[in-house]
């Protein structure tokens, strides 16, 4: 158990086992939930924050059982609203470190314009939101994030609706950090993770994770070794965006807007788009890139550092009106103004 | 009061004393009857009077001029007694156009005082209005019907006109002369009833601060209207009310909404623990939301949510960091936040929920007042979801019971709805400023140690949980929606655990009655008929039962400020009178309750017009059941 109070910085030597709840873990077995959970616990001790410090709000669906798993301070709440929740924890105490935990539906579907807001106002929220493109607690119906013509038990002749993308989504929703990881690759999501937690202000994370009961290998695209090795495109920034076999090099070059798909031995490296994730509208042409016709981009898409958090403008604010006015008075607030004397 | 304020009263005109007047200033939505009236309810507090006011507005922004549902008023009672109600009839109507005059005459006692500005009623005018056409297919005027000076006592005043005539060789265009015309009027009610000119004085200093052109302009108008009082041969007399005896103190003038804010305010500074308020505008409660982001300095952090249901989540989320969650809405919006509410339901956090109730259902009447959400308040979630449900009585009331529920919600660790209206968020009285001091503590104690911890351990005495902030070490703890064990909060699904918390939580409510003091009952401890009100029927209910009183009948009122719990001496109160009537602005609510808790044959008297209750057809109420039962 942490004896140490409060102070980031202060924190103990974490290992991951500080992390694991005595909860027994309730998902399906072979679920990609187990691997995100595992990365999750891994990242902690990086923060260097004390665990009290830690919340983990989530909302409904199979994701959200996340916080009874994490031996930090955690709250299971409501249908797609854990976005306004974390908002409300956040506006109470901006000191602590808070996780929200989503999925596909919870987050874009009954939850979408919380999330939407939460993104757009910058609130200093780690967003995990695990993408397998189902429901699965509901027993398999088709989610916002399904592909169009997806056969479920709610749509037996294909779903009528086009995907939305989460990334995209949140790009143009505001997010000054947005990311994406996938379950199979530990490594990477936990590096992901990682840059996620550290960032200051609303962080995005999609991690495309499978759900092995009701719709296995949705991310088949990525999980395929073969089809992983033409298709995975790690984003490093910095460097010139490319993917593919190594001995068949691809890149991507900007016509205007519009990214092209080249051989990387065929143009100079000067000539390949370089990724700048500090770029906002680089990362929003990213944000639409999807197989076949382009690579699966995943790392960090747009990574905006320094911005405003929504609690300090909120705090600042309190502050400027205590040292303009000083503390409130009640007895003096309720005299202030036209008043008059009986008797 | 300053000495040039007050233009000398000719002795030439006699001054009669009345208990009390009812008045009501009706125009275009661009009139400013709203500013005339709190002007004038500002005038009549300076001079002492008990008063009960009653703005009345269309929900359109800027309705088309000239039309009926563009009309704009403001009412008011004032008087020498103890004022409980806006009035039923009025005393005194000014009409600034037609249509002013068609929606509002019908309110007017015959043979009271009828001020209509004569400029306004022009063709166009009494066209939009819709008065019928005569044989040229022109619109008859009303003012030349000859009913109309047999019936009431018509003052014919070129208002606009004269208006006009005193700002002659003032620098302003003529929309902005025409827009000072509601100070002619303000200046000639107020010689009617003599209540000085000061504190308009002074407000039109302030308010045009930084335009002495307006301040002149406004100044010179409201006295021409005064003076023209005065002078002109119409009028053969005017009016005193003398101060009404009320207790001593400093008083101001107070609206429900307001109210609420600074009740919060004082919770907050009491308490030391940071209000969150999450709100999303509505009608009538976004004054709320619009008083306390004024006031940061008492580290109250206000919210403008993306909707409803974040706004009450937000509150449950600030709940859940250890400050105090509070939201408010009007009944749409409420419905929207159910199920955050039954989340602080389950996970046994503090929340206030403020529902400024007004007429439904759906979007129904934005601006109007109802009492039709008490069922929404008490049941209105899924399942066994027990709420604590209380109610202000006037609209001073309001800031009692919003430190009352702050108080009752970290104590019991529950949810607390408040349901006032929206006659009580927008109309005022003057309230006895109390002193803070006084007011119950409210004692919160975060649970810091670890020794026997578990999230769902009870305080014997409430049922409550421990409240713990996150960041306290070594109480890292996981709650949420789904079904917990009592004690270890872990996830049970065990039916007998179910049905436990099922009835743990309804008892957690049921003891908050510990906390209600003893009935105040208006009048004798039996008798035949017992009146019994929630809310913002207040006034009508205790004006009716007074008259009634008066009259020699045995008949006395209660008024509930708890609804759920019910007060424990209520059943015992209820057996001591032959009849029980309930009166209010649903269609028998309480009166449910109560038939169904007591097993007594309580009956309703319920309008729901979107208006208050008149306390003389609750009189009318009264007197039918006593001779019912003869």
């Amino acid at each position: 158990m942490s004896t140490v109070t409060g102070t980031p910085g202060a924190a103990p030597k974490y290992t991951k086992k500080d992390f694991e709840s005595d909860q027994d873990v309730r998902w399906c077995p072979g679920c990609g939930d187990y691997a995100i959970l595992s990365a999750v616990q891994k990242t902690m001790p990086d923060l260097g924050i004390p665990r009290e410090d830690i919340v983990f709000i989530s909302g409904i669906g199979c994701s959200s059982r996340f916080p009874y798993y994490m031996n930090t301070y955690g709250f299971h709440t409501i249908h797609g609203r854990a976005p306004a929740i974390a908002t409300g924890l956040k506006l109470a105490r901006p000191e602590l470190k808070v996780f929200v935990v989503t999925g596909d539906g919870d987050g874009l579907s009954i939850g979408g314009n919380h999330l939407l807001h939460v993104l757009r106002r910058n609130v200093d929220v780690t967003i995990l939101l695990f993408n397998n493109r189902i429901y699965g607690l509901t027993k398999g119906q088709y989610s916002p994030t399904s592909e169009l013509g997806k056969v479920t038990k709610s749509t037996p002749m294909g779903s009528a609706d086009r995907p939305v993308s989460p990334c995209a989504f949140a790009l143009a929703a505001g997010a000054t950090f947005v990311a994406r990881t996938v379950d199979r690759n530990i490594a990477h999501m936990e590096e992901t993770l990682k840059r996620a937690a550290h960032h200051k202000g609303a962080a995005f994370v999609e991690i495309l994770q499978n759900c092995n009961v009701y719709n296995d290998l949705a991310w088949n695209v990525l999980y395929d070794k073969e089809s992983k090795i033409l298709h995975e495109c790690r984003l490093e920034d910095g460097k010139p965006i490319t993917f593919g076999p190594a001995d068949d090099r691809r890149g991507l070059v900007l016509e205007g807007l519009k990214p092209k798909v080249v051989k990387v031995s065929e143009v100079p490296e000067s000539a390949l788009w370089k990724h700048d994730a500090a770029d906002r509208a680089a990362a929003m042409v990213l944000g639409q890139l999807w197989a076949p016709e382009y690579p699966i981009p995943l790392g960090t898409l747009l990574n905006q550092e320094g911005e405003t958090t929504y609690e300090e403008i909120v705090v600042q604010q309190e502050q400027k009106a205590i040292s303009d006015r000083g503390q409130g008075d009640v007895a003096k607030l309720l005299m202030a103004g036209e008043t008059w004397k009986i008797g | 009061m300053s000495e040039t304020a007050m233009p000398a009263i000719t002795a030439a005109k006699p001054r009669r004393t009345l208990n009390r007047a009812v008045i009501r200033f009706a125009g275009d939505s661009g009139d400013g009857m709203q500013v005339t009236g709190e002007q004038f309810t500002t005038e009549a507090a300076w001079a002492g009077n008990d008063i009960s006011t009653l703005p009345n507005f269309p929900a359109e922004i800027r309705a088309p001029a000239g039309t009926l549902f563009g009309v704009s008023s403001f009412q008011l009672q004032f008087g020498s007694q103890r004022v409980y109600t806006p009035g039923d009839q009025l005393d005194a109507l000014v009409a600034m156009n037609p249509a002013a005059l068609k929606v509002h005459l019908s309110d007017l006692k015959k043979g009271g005082i009828l001020i209509v500005n004569t400029a306004a009623f022009d063709q166009r005018n009494l066209e939009k209005a819709g008065y019928p056409k005569d044989d040229k297919g022109e619109p008859k005027n009303p003012l030349n019907d000859p009913g109309l000076a047999e019936q009431y006592r018509l003052y014919q005043v070129d208002i606009s006109g004269m208006t006009k005539k005193s700002l002659e060789d003032l620098p302003l265009n003529a929309k902005e002369k025409e827009r000072c015309k509601n100070f002619f009027a303000l200046g000639l009610v107020s010689w009617i009833y003599t209540r000085p000119l000061d504190p308009t004085l002074d407000a039109i200093k302030k308010r045009f601060a930084k335009n002495p052109t307006f301040v002149e302009a406004n100044i010179r108008v409201l006295k021409a209207g005064h003076a023209f009082g005065e002078t002109a041969e119409m009028f053969s007399e005017h009016y005193g009310i003398e101060a009404a005896e009320m207790p001593p103190g400093v008083y101001r003038s107070m609206t429900g909404n307001r109210a609420l804010a600074w009740g919060l305010l004082a919770a907050a500074e009491r308490t030391k623990i940071p209000i969150v308020f999450g709100a999303y505008p509505i009608t009538p409660a976004s004054s709320i939301l619009e008083e306390l982001a004024l006031h940061k300095r008492w580290r109250v952090r206000t919210f403008q949510a993306e909707d409803e249901i974040a706004a009450v989540t937000a509150a449950v989320g600030a709940s859940f960091g250890g400050a105090i969650g509070v939201t408010a809405s009007s009944g749409p919006g409420i419905a929207l936040k159910g199920e955050g509410i039954g989340l602080a339901v389950m996970a046994e956090l503090p929340l206030v929920i403020f529902d400024i109730q007004r007429g439904g259902p759906s979007t129904g009447l934005p601006t109007k007042t109802e009492q039709a959400d008490l069922m929404q308040a008490m049941y209105g979630r899924n399942s066994e979801s027990p709420i604590v449900v209380i109610a202000p009585s006037t609209p001073g009331d309001c800031f009692y019971i919003a430190y009352e529920a702050v108080r009752i919600a970290v104590k019991y660790m529950v949810p607390v709805m408040v349901l006032s209206d929206g006659y009580l968020a927008n109309g005022s009285e003057p309230w006895l400023i109390p002193d803070a001091k006084t007011l119950p503590d409210i004692p919160v104690a975060f649970r810091t140690e670890r020794q026997g911890f578990a999230p769902y351990l009870r305080d014997p005495a409430t049922l409550a949980r421990p409240w713990v902030r996150p960041g306290t070490p070594g109480l890292e703890h996981r709650i949420g929606g789904i079904e917990k064990q009592d004690v270890t909060g872990n996830i049970s699904y065990d039916p007998e655990n179910h049905d436990h918390m099922v009835r743990t939580r309804a008892e957690k409510v049921r003891r908050v009655a510990q906390e209600i003091p003893p009935t105040v009952i208006h009048g004798s401890e039996s008798g035949d008929v017992l009146v019994v009100g929630w809310g913002g029927t207040y006034g009508a209910i205790t004006a009716a039962v007074e008259e009634a009183q008066i009259e020699g009948k045995a008949v006395a009122s209660i008024h509930l400020r708890h609804l759920n719990p019910l007060p424990p001496d209520l059943g015992q109160i209820l057996r001591q009178y032959r009849r029980i009537l309930v009166p209010e602005i649903n269609s028998g609510q309480l009166v449910r309750v109560l038939r169904a808790e007591y097993l007594v044959d309580a009956v309703g008297f319920n309008r729901v017009r979107g208006m208050p209750l008149a306390s003389q057809e609750i009189l009318e109420a009264i007197n039918q059941l006593l001779e019912a039962k003869r």
